[in-house]
């Protein structure tokens, strides 16, 4: 086991340095200077030259390169170009907003999608159940940008229950998240319910119930439990999914976090703060996949045990 | 013919298998469908304070806020959704195809780098390579379709790595090895027909993907360039009136639904129709 | 040398500010929205349109204008003479100013802070307005460590001497980017100076939450009394637009930094309660298409022509809702050369065609608009695309990020036509000059440079250059004569189809008031901060 997670963690490291590599060459191909978006329009050629110099924007790409790895083994992101804070205290002032929004995400994924999943497994091919499994195939064919502006009409436009976007407490947070988890949702619902679908049929329920334990106490006890191990093992690869979300809807709801500060920072080449998000995010993907990895393998035994 | 008949019996799949039929009828008939040409700005397409027109009157969807009509833009929008949901797929799933299976037939190191590779792909924010992939060509229906095949592809190639692997190792290879078959016959005569399911689960199943995400790019405003219409950019452009103009957003909005909605139906059927242990993968 | 009054004179200005406010009222807080993070408040380094009048809060120059106008006036400068030749400015210094640290300001201040903006190493991206100080090249380039024209006499007395007469130098004087800042202060945060800012100003930092707030309060040893009027300013950022509106309707907030989003605008203007709050200016802001005279056909003048006769720009302005007025010529209707009576080159599709058939291209041609890909920018191309298309020109759109944009106006062969909105040409300072050197003049015709139709006509450069040496303030009247003709001159050529001139539109709070002007401030966007106060009663 130690040493799975050992050869586990030297992987996230070579692939997070891959993802510094091909990300520094693609912004690096970017057809836009962003010198000349530091020195301004009144600066003189030799202003430029100089601000170019001094970035070591002058050097050939790789050197360029070593120069940010060297910087980031020393944990040091660099500094934006535009707004010259450093990109570590600027990712961290945005980052608090991003994990908020994403973790509400999760939470509303899998509030709506298990109990849709369980309910329409308990009551199999009812209407209800047909009804679900269509609105779950909806959930995960609607992108996002359009159920964000529909939930912000109908919920905060029309009915005024929300406030049109914007940060703060409790009630900000609802919409932007149920548009972030509706289409994870829709995908847990149909895992839910075919995983429940199996645990239903086997053995060790059969057994439950004929030992005269209530069917609550058996949905409850044994099977619901027992359905859901598969589906939380998938939670980890969730991150990857949301990670890509939120630049869409912290920008539908004006939600002040890492995807907005990155829509931002590409608009304006600001390619430290580009390369220090993407970062961040690869970070959080890879050990997303690799605590989905981990979750699996401790459910080894039960897999077998089908 | 069996597959048909068999995807026909669903009857959400006929529905997801009528609309792809309408949506291709609309994209290829465009010109003669639409009510009005979806570029011309009517100067009485918007009103003296420069407001878009509400469904009804002369326009049957209203308009939009250059003062053009939405139905046409919605019906021609239909062909942008539709070449680079099936050309982008059809990349990404050749893509990843070719890798996946590359690298589970001829294991060793090219196929354990050609993994890694897909692995460090699947690190990516899938959406903010998208952006980055774009800003560095110069947009148009083709780049933003070879954008969106470059960032799929890494899925296709990770599920066909799998089956390949578990295919070559099955012991009716090992008899057709033990026979002294060729490695070449044994890739396209034994494994290559045993992926084909998969492949068409995918080519149906990732277009519903595609289009999600040619919408999405196009509602940033880096998708495909204007006038051409998009869903996904007549919801760009006009999204900042939603609250006073709703069905501005409405209805492409629910054109993206609808056919995202009628692939992933029928790609669904097709899964449960061709591959029943691939059940609940998803 | 001739002592010039106009120092004294403007100082009696300020201070019969207090005077004539004693009676408004002093005290509470005002709350600014923003949808953005505030970016940099180091004065050398801000350059939007959201840190640019914060900053001015924070900090003091020599040089200011009067609030609400665009009249100079001296500032941390008790008064100024300027030498016959106009080479030489001498500025005495306010004594008893003090920084927010508590140590007074002198005149080793004032050199440390040219002397710092121009340092390549500071990297600013207003070095370049500093051209005209003796020693500019060398300190700008690294080769001298400071600028060589700028002399401390005694503590409170700052010489300054140009290479060439400047008739904007007072305008530059007035600029952020010539703020004055504490030595001591900019050592000890060093690169994140512009996150714990120390200057002269009205207000002092007293909070900065990223991604959240960023809080004001009096500066209680202010220079001028009586100001600022309120004791707290909070800019609360991450708010969309729509968000900061109803909340603004609700009295939760005093001013939308954003203005009203475009989707509630006629609304707003609608509902006469609202529109009661909206105060409406001009900006010195054109909105253009830049032909690039070095590309086929656009080299040829009669195309330029025929493309800005055939842009219908009424339909344009109606497209955005009124919030613009068309415009005919480079400069703003408020900035000082305008000229009232220039007809220009107006609507007429027929005379357009005309115009392509004489230069033979009666079949059109195909080309490309180059647009900034957020809204409104690439609906506003397609407008000009559609009229284009009219007379027969095929325009294809690109729409990217501004700053591939502005990278491809940079290069001589790359863009054909550049939609500017979003990036448009918003004036640093009050005076036609700022219109001409980097967006119309041979200097920013370069790789690189702003100037994306690559118009370079000498002999009006020329012309240029002269009108800028007339420093002479006796000469202004002529001076301003000069650019006129220049800009008559330049648009005759059609290197640009000036489109707009974007209006301003404030939205404020009922309890909010202040100076005549304030609201509509050429300089402060959106407010004077300094001057703006809180009714009594509420």
């Amino acid at each position: 086991m130690a040493a799975y997670l050992l050869r586990r963690l030297l992987e996230v490291v070579l692939i997070l340095f891959g993802v510094s590599v091909i990300t520094y060459l693609l912004l690096y191909l970017l057809p836009a200077d962003p010198v000349r978006q530091i020195a301004g329009r009144s600066a003189s050629q030799e202003t430029v030259e100089s601000i170019r110099r001094q970035l070591g924007l002058d050097l050939p790409v790789y050197q360029q390169y070593w120069r940010y790895l060297t910087g980031l083994l020393h944990g040091d992101l660099g500094r934006s170009y535009i707004q010259r804070s450093e990109v570590s205290a600027l990712i961290a002032g945005r980052l608090p907003a991003s994990l908020q929004l994403m973790v509400a995400g999760i939470l509303a994924e899998l509030v709506l999608g298990l109990s849709m999943g369980i309910y329409s497994a308990l009551h199999r091919n009812s209407s209800t159940d047909n009804a679900l499994m269509v609105i779950a195939f909806i959930a995960v064919s609607a992108p996002q940008f359009v159920v964000g502006i529909l939930l912000l009409y109908v919920f905060a436009v029309k009915l005024g229950w929300f406030p049109i976007g914007g940060y703060g407490d409790l009630r900000h947070v609802i919409l932007p998240a149920l548009t972030l988890g509706i289409m994870g949702a829709g995908w847990y619902s149909r895992m839910m319910r075919s995983s429940m679908l199996n645990v239903l049929e086997q053995d060790f329920i059969r057994t439950a119930r004929a030992k005269g334990l209530s069917r609550f106490r058996v949905i409850a006890r044994h099977a619901v439990p027992n359905a859901l191990l598969p589906v939380i093992a998938m939670i980890g690869f969730d991150i990857g999914i949301f990670m890509s979300g939120i630049v869409v809807v912290e920008s539908v709801f004006g939600w002040p976090g890492i995807g907005q500060l990155t829509w931002q920072a590409i608009q304006r080449v600001d390619i430290p703060i580009i390369m220090g998000v993407t970062l961040i995010a690869a970070f959080f993907i890879v050990m997303g996949n690799l605590l989905a990895d981990i979750v699996a393998l401790f459910m080894d035994p039960r897999i077998k045990l089908k | 013919m069996t597959i048909l008949r068999a995807v026909l019996r669903r009857k959400l799949a006929l529905f997801g298998l009528v609309v792809i039929v309408l949506a291709v009828l609309a994209a290829l008939l465009a010109p003669w469908i639409a009510p009005a040409d979806p570029y011309r700005q009517f100067f009485d397409g918007l009103t003296l304070q420069g407001a878009p027109l509400p469904p009804g009157g002369d326009f049957i969807l209203g308009t939009d806020l250059l003062g053009r009509d939405l139905l046409s833009r919605l019906i021609h929008g239909a062909r942008t959704s539709l070449v680079i949901g099936v050309a982008a797929n059809g990349i990404a799933v050749m893509i990843g195809s070719l890798i996946g299976i590359t690298a589970g037939f001829f294991r060793g190191l090219p196929g354990a780098l050609l993994m890694r590779f897909t692995d460090l792909m699947m690190a990516f924010p899938a959406l903010l390579l998208a952006i980055v992939l774009a800003a560095i060509f110069k947009p148009s229906l083709w780049i933003v379709a070879m954008v969106i095949a470059l960032v799929n592809w890494v899925q296709v190639a990770r599920i066909m790595y799998t089956e390949t692997v578990s295919l070559a190792e099955r012991d009716f290879i090992a008899a057709g090895v033990s026979l002294g078959a060729s490695r070449a016959r044994l890739l396209f005569r034994h494994i290559a027909p045993h992926l084909l399911p998969s492949v068409i689960v995918f080519g149906t199943l990732g277009i519903s993907t595609t289009v999600l995400l040619e919408a999405t790019l196009s509602y940033l405003g880096i998708g495909v360039q204007p006038p051409t219409p998009s869903w996904g950019n007549i919801i760009f452009e006009n999204q900042t009136y939603f609250a006073s103009a709703p069905w501005l957003v409405f209805f492409p909005g629910l054109a993206i639904i609808i056919l995202a909605l009628a692939f992933n139906l029928v790609g669904d059927a097709l899964r449960e129709i061709l591959d029943p242990t691939m059940k609940g993968k998803f | 040398m001739r002592k010039l009054l106009l120092g004294s004179i403007a100082a009696l200005g300020i201070l019969a500010g207090p005077m004539m406010t004693t009676a408004a009222p002093m005290g509470g807080e005002m709350i600014v929205t923003y949808k953005d993070d505030v970016s940099t408040l180091d004065p050398a380094i801000g350059y939007d349109w959201q840190n640019w009048s914060m900053i001015k809060s924070l900090f003091d120059g020599l040089m200011d204008y009067k609030p609400g106008t665009t009249e100079l006036v001296p500032d941390l400068a008790e008064s100024f003479e300027i030498s016959d030749d106009g080479l030489v400015y001498t500025f005495r210094l306010r004594k008893g100013v003090k920084f927010h640290n508590g140590r007074e300001m002198t005149a080793d201040d004032v050199k440390y802070s040219l002397d710092r903006v121009v340092n390549p190493r500071t990297k600013s991206p207003g070095a370049g307005f500093f051209w005209s100080i003796e020693g500019y090249d060398e300190a700008s380039t690294g080769k001298a460590d400071g600028l060589a024209g700028v002399k401390v006499l005694d503590p409170f007395t700052v010489q300054i001497t140009l290479s060439n007469p400047d008739a904007t130098f007072l305008h530059v004087m007035a600029l952020n980017f010539a703020h004055v800042v504490p030595r001591e202060e900019v050592e000890k945060w060093g690169a994140d100076f512009g996150t714990h800012p120390v200057g002269t100003g009205a207000f002092r930092m007293a909070e900065w939450t990223r991604g959240q707030r960023v809080v004001f309060e009096r500066n209680p040893d202010y220079y001028q009394e009586g100001i600022p009027r309120l004791d707290r300013i909070v800019f609360e950022v991450g708010q969309e637009p729509i968000v900061a509106l109803l909340r603004l309707e609700r009295g939760e907030i005093d001013i939308a930094g954003d203005g009203i989003p475009p989707a509630k605008f006629l609304e707003v203007m609608a509902n006469p309660d609202l529109k009661k709050q909206v105060v409406e200016g001009d900006q010195l802001h054109t909105g253009y298409v830049a032909l690039n005279v070095r590309m086929k056909p656009f080299d040829d003048r009669r195309v330029r022509k025929a493309v800005a006769m055939a842009i219908n720009k009424d339909r344009i302005v109606r497209i955005i809702n009124g919030r613009a007025s068309p415009a005919n010529q480079p400069l703003p209707p408020l900035m000082p050369g305008y000229d009232p009576d220039y007809q220009g080159q107006p609507y007429d599709p027929d005379a357009a065609r005309a115009l392509l058939v004489e230069a033979g291209l009666a079949d059109g041609f195909e080309t490309q608009l180059y647009t900034a890909n957020t809204d409104p920018q690439p609906r506003i191309a397609q407008a000009i695309q559609q009229d284009l298309a009219n007379v027969g020109i095929k325009a294809e759109i690109i729409s990217l990020a501004q700053s591939n944009v502005i990278a491809a106006g940079g290069e001589e062969d790359q863009a054909p036509m550049i939609w500017s909105g979003g990036m448009a040409w918003i004036a640093d300072f009050p005076d036609p000059s700022n219109f001409y050197g980097p967006i119309l003049g041979c200097a920013g015709a370069v790789p690189g440079g702003w100037n994306w139709s690559w118009y370079c006509n000498e002999e009006l450069d020329r012309r240029a250059q002269a009108a800028d040496a007339m420093a002479d303030p006796a000469q202004a009247g002529a001076r301003i004569d000069e650019w006129r003709s220049i800009f008559t001159a330049i648009q005759d050529d059609v290197p640009w189809v000036p489109i707009f001139n974007e209006k301003r539109f404030t939205i404020r709070s009922g309890r909010l008031d202040g100076p005549e002007g304030i609201f509509v401030d050429p300089v402060h966007i959106p407010v004077h901060y300094d001057q703006v106060y809180i009714k009594e009663g509420r």
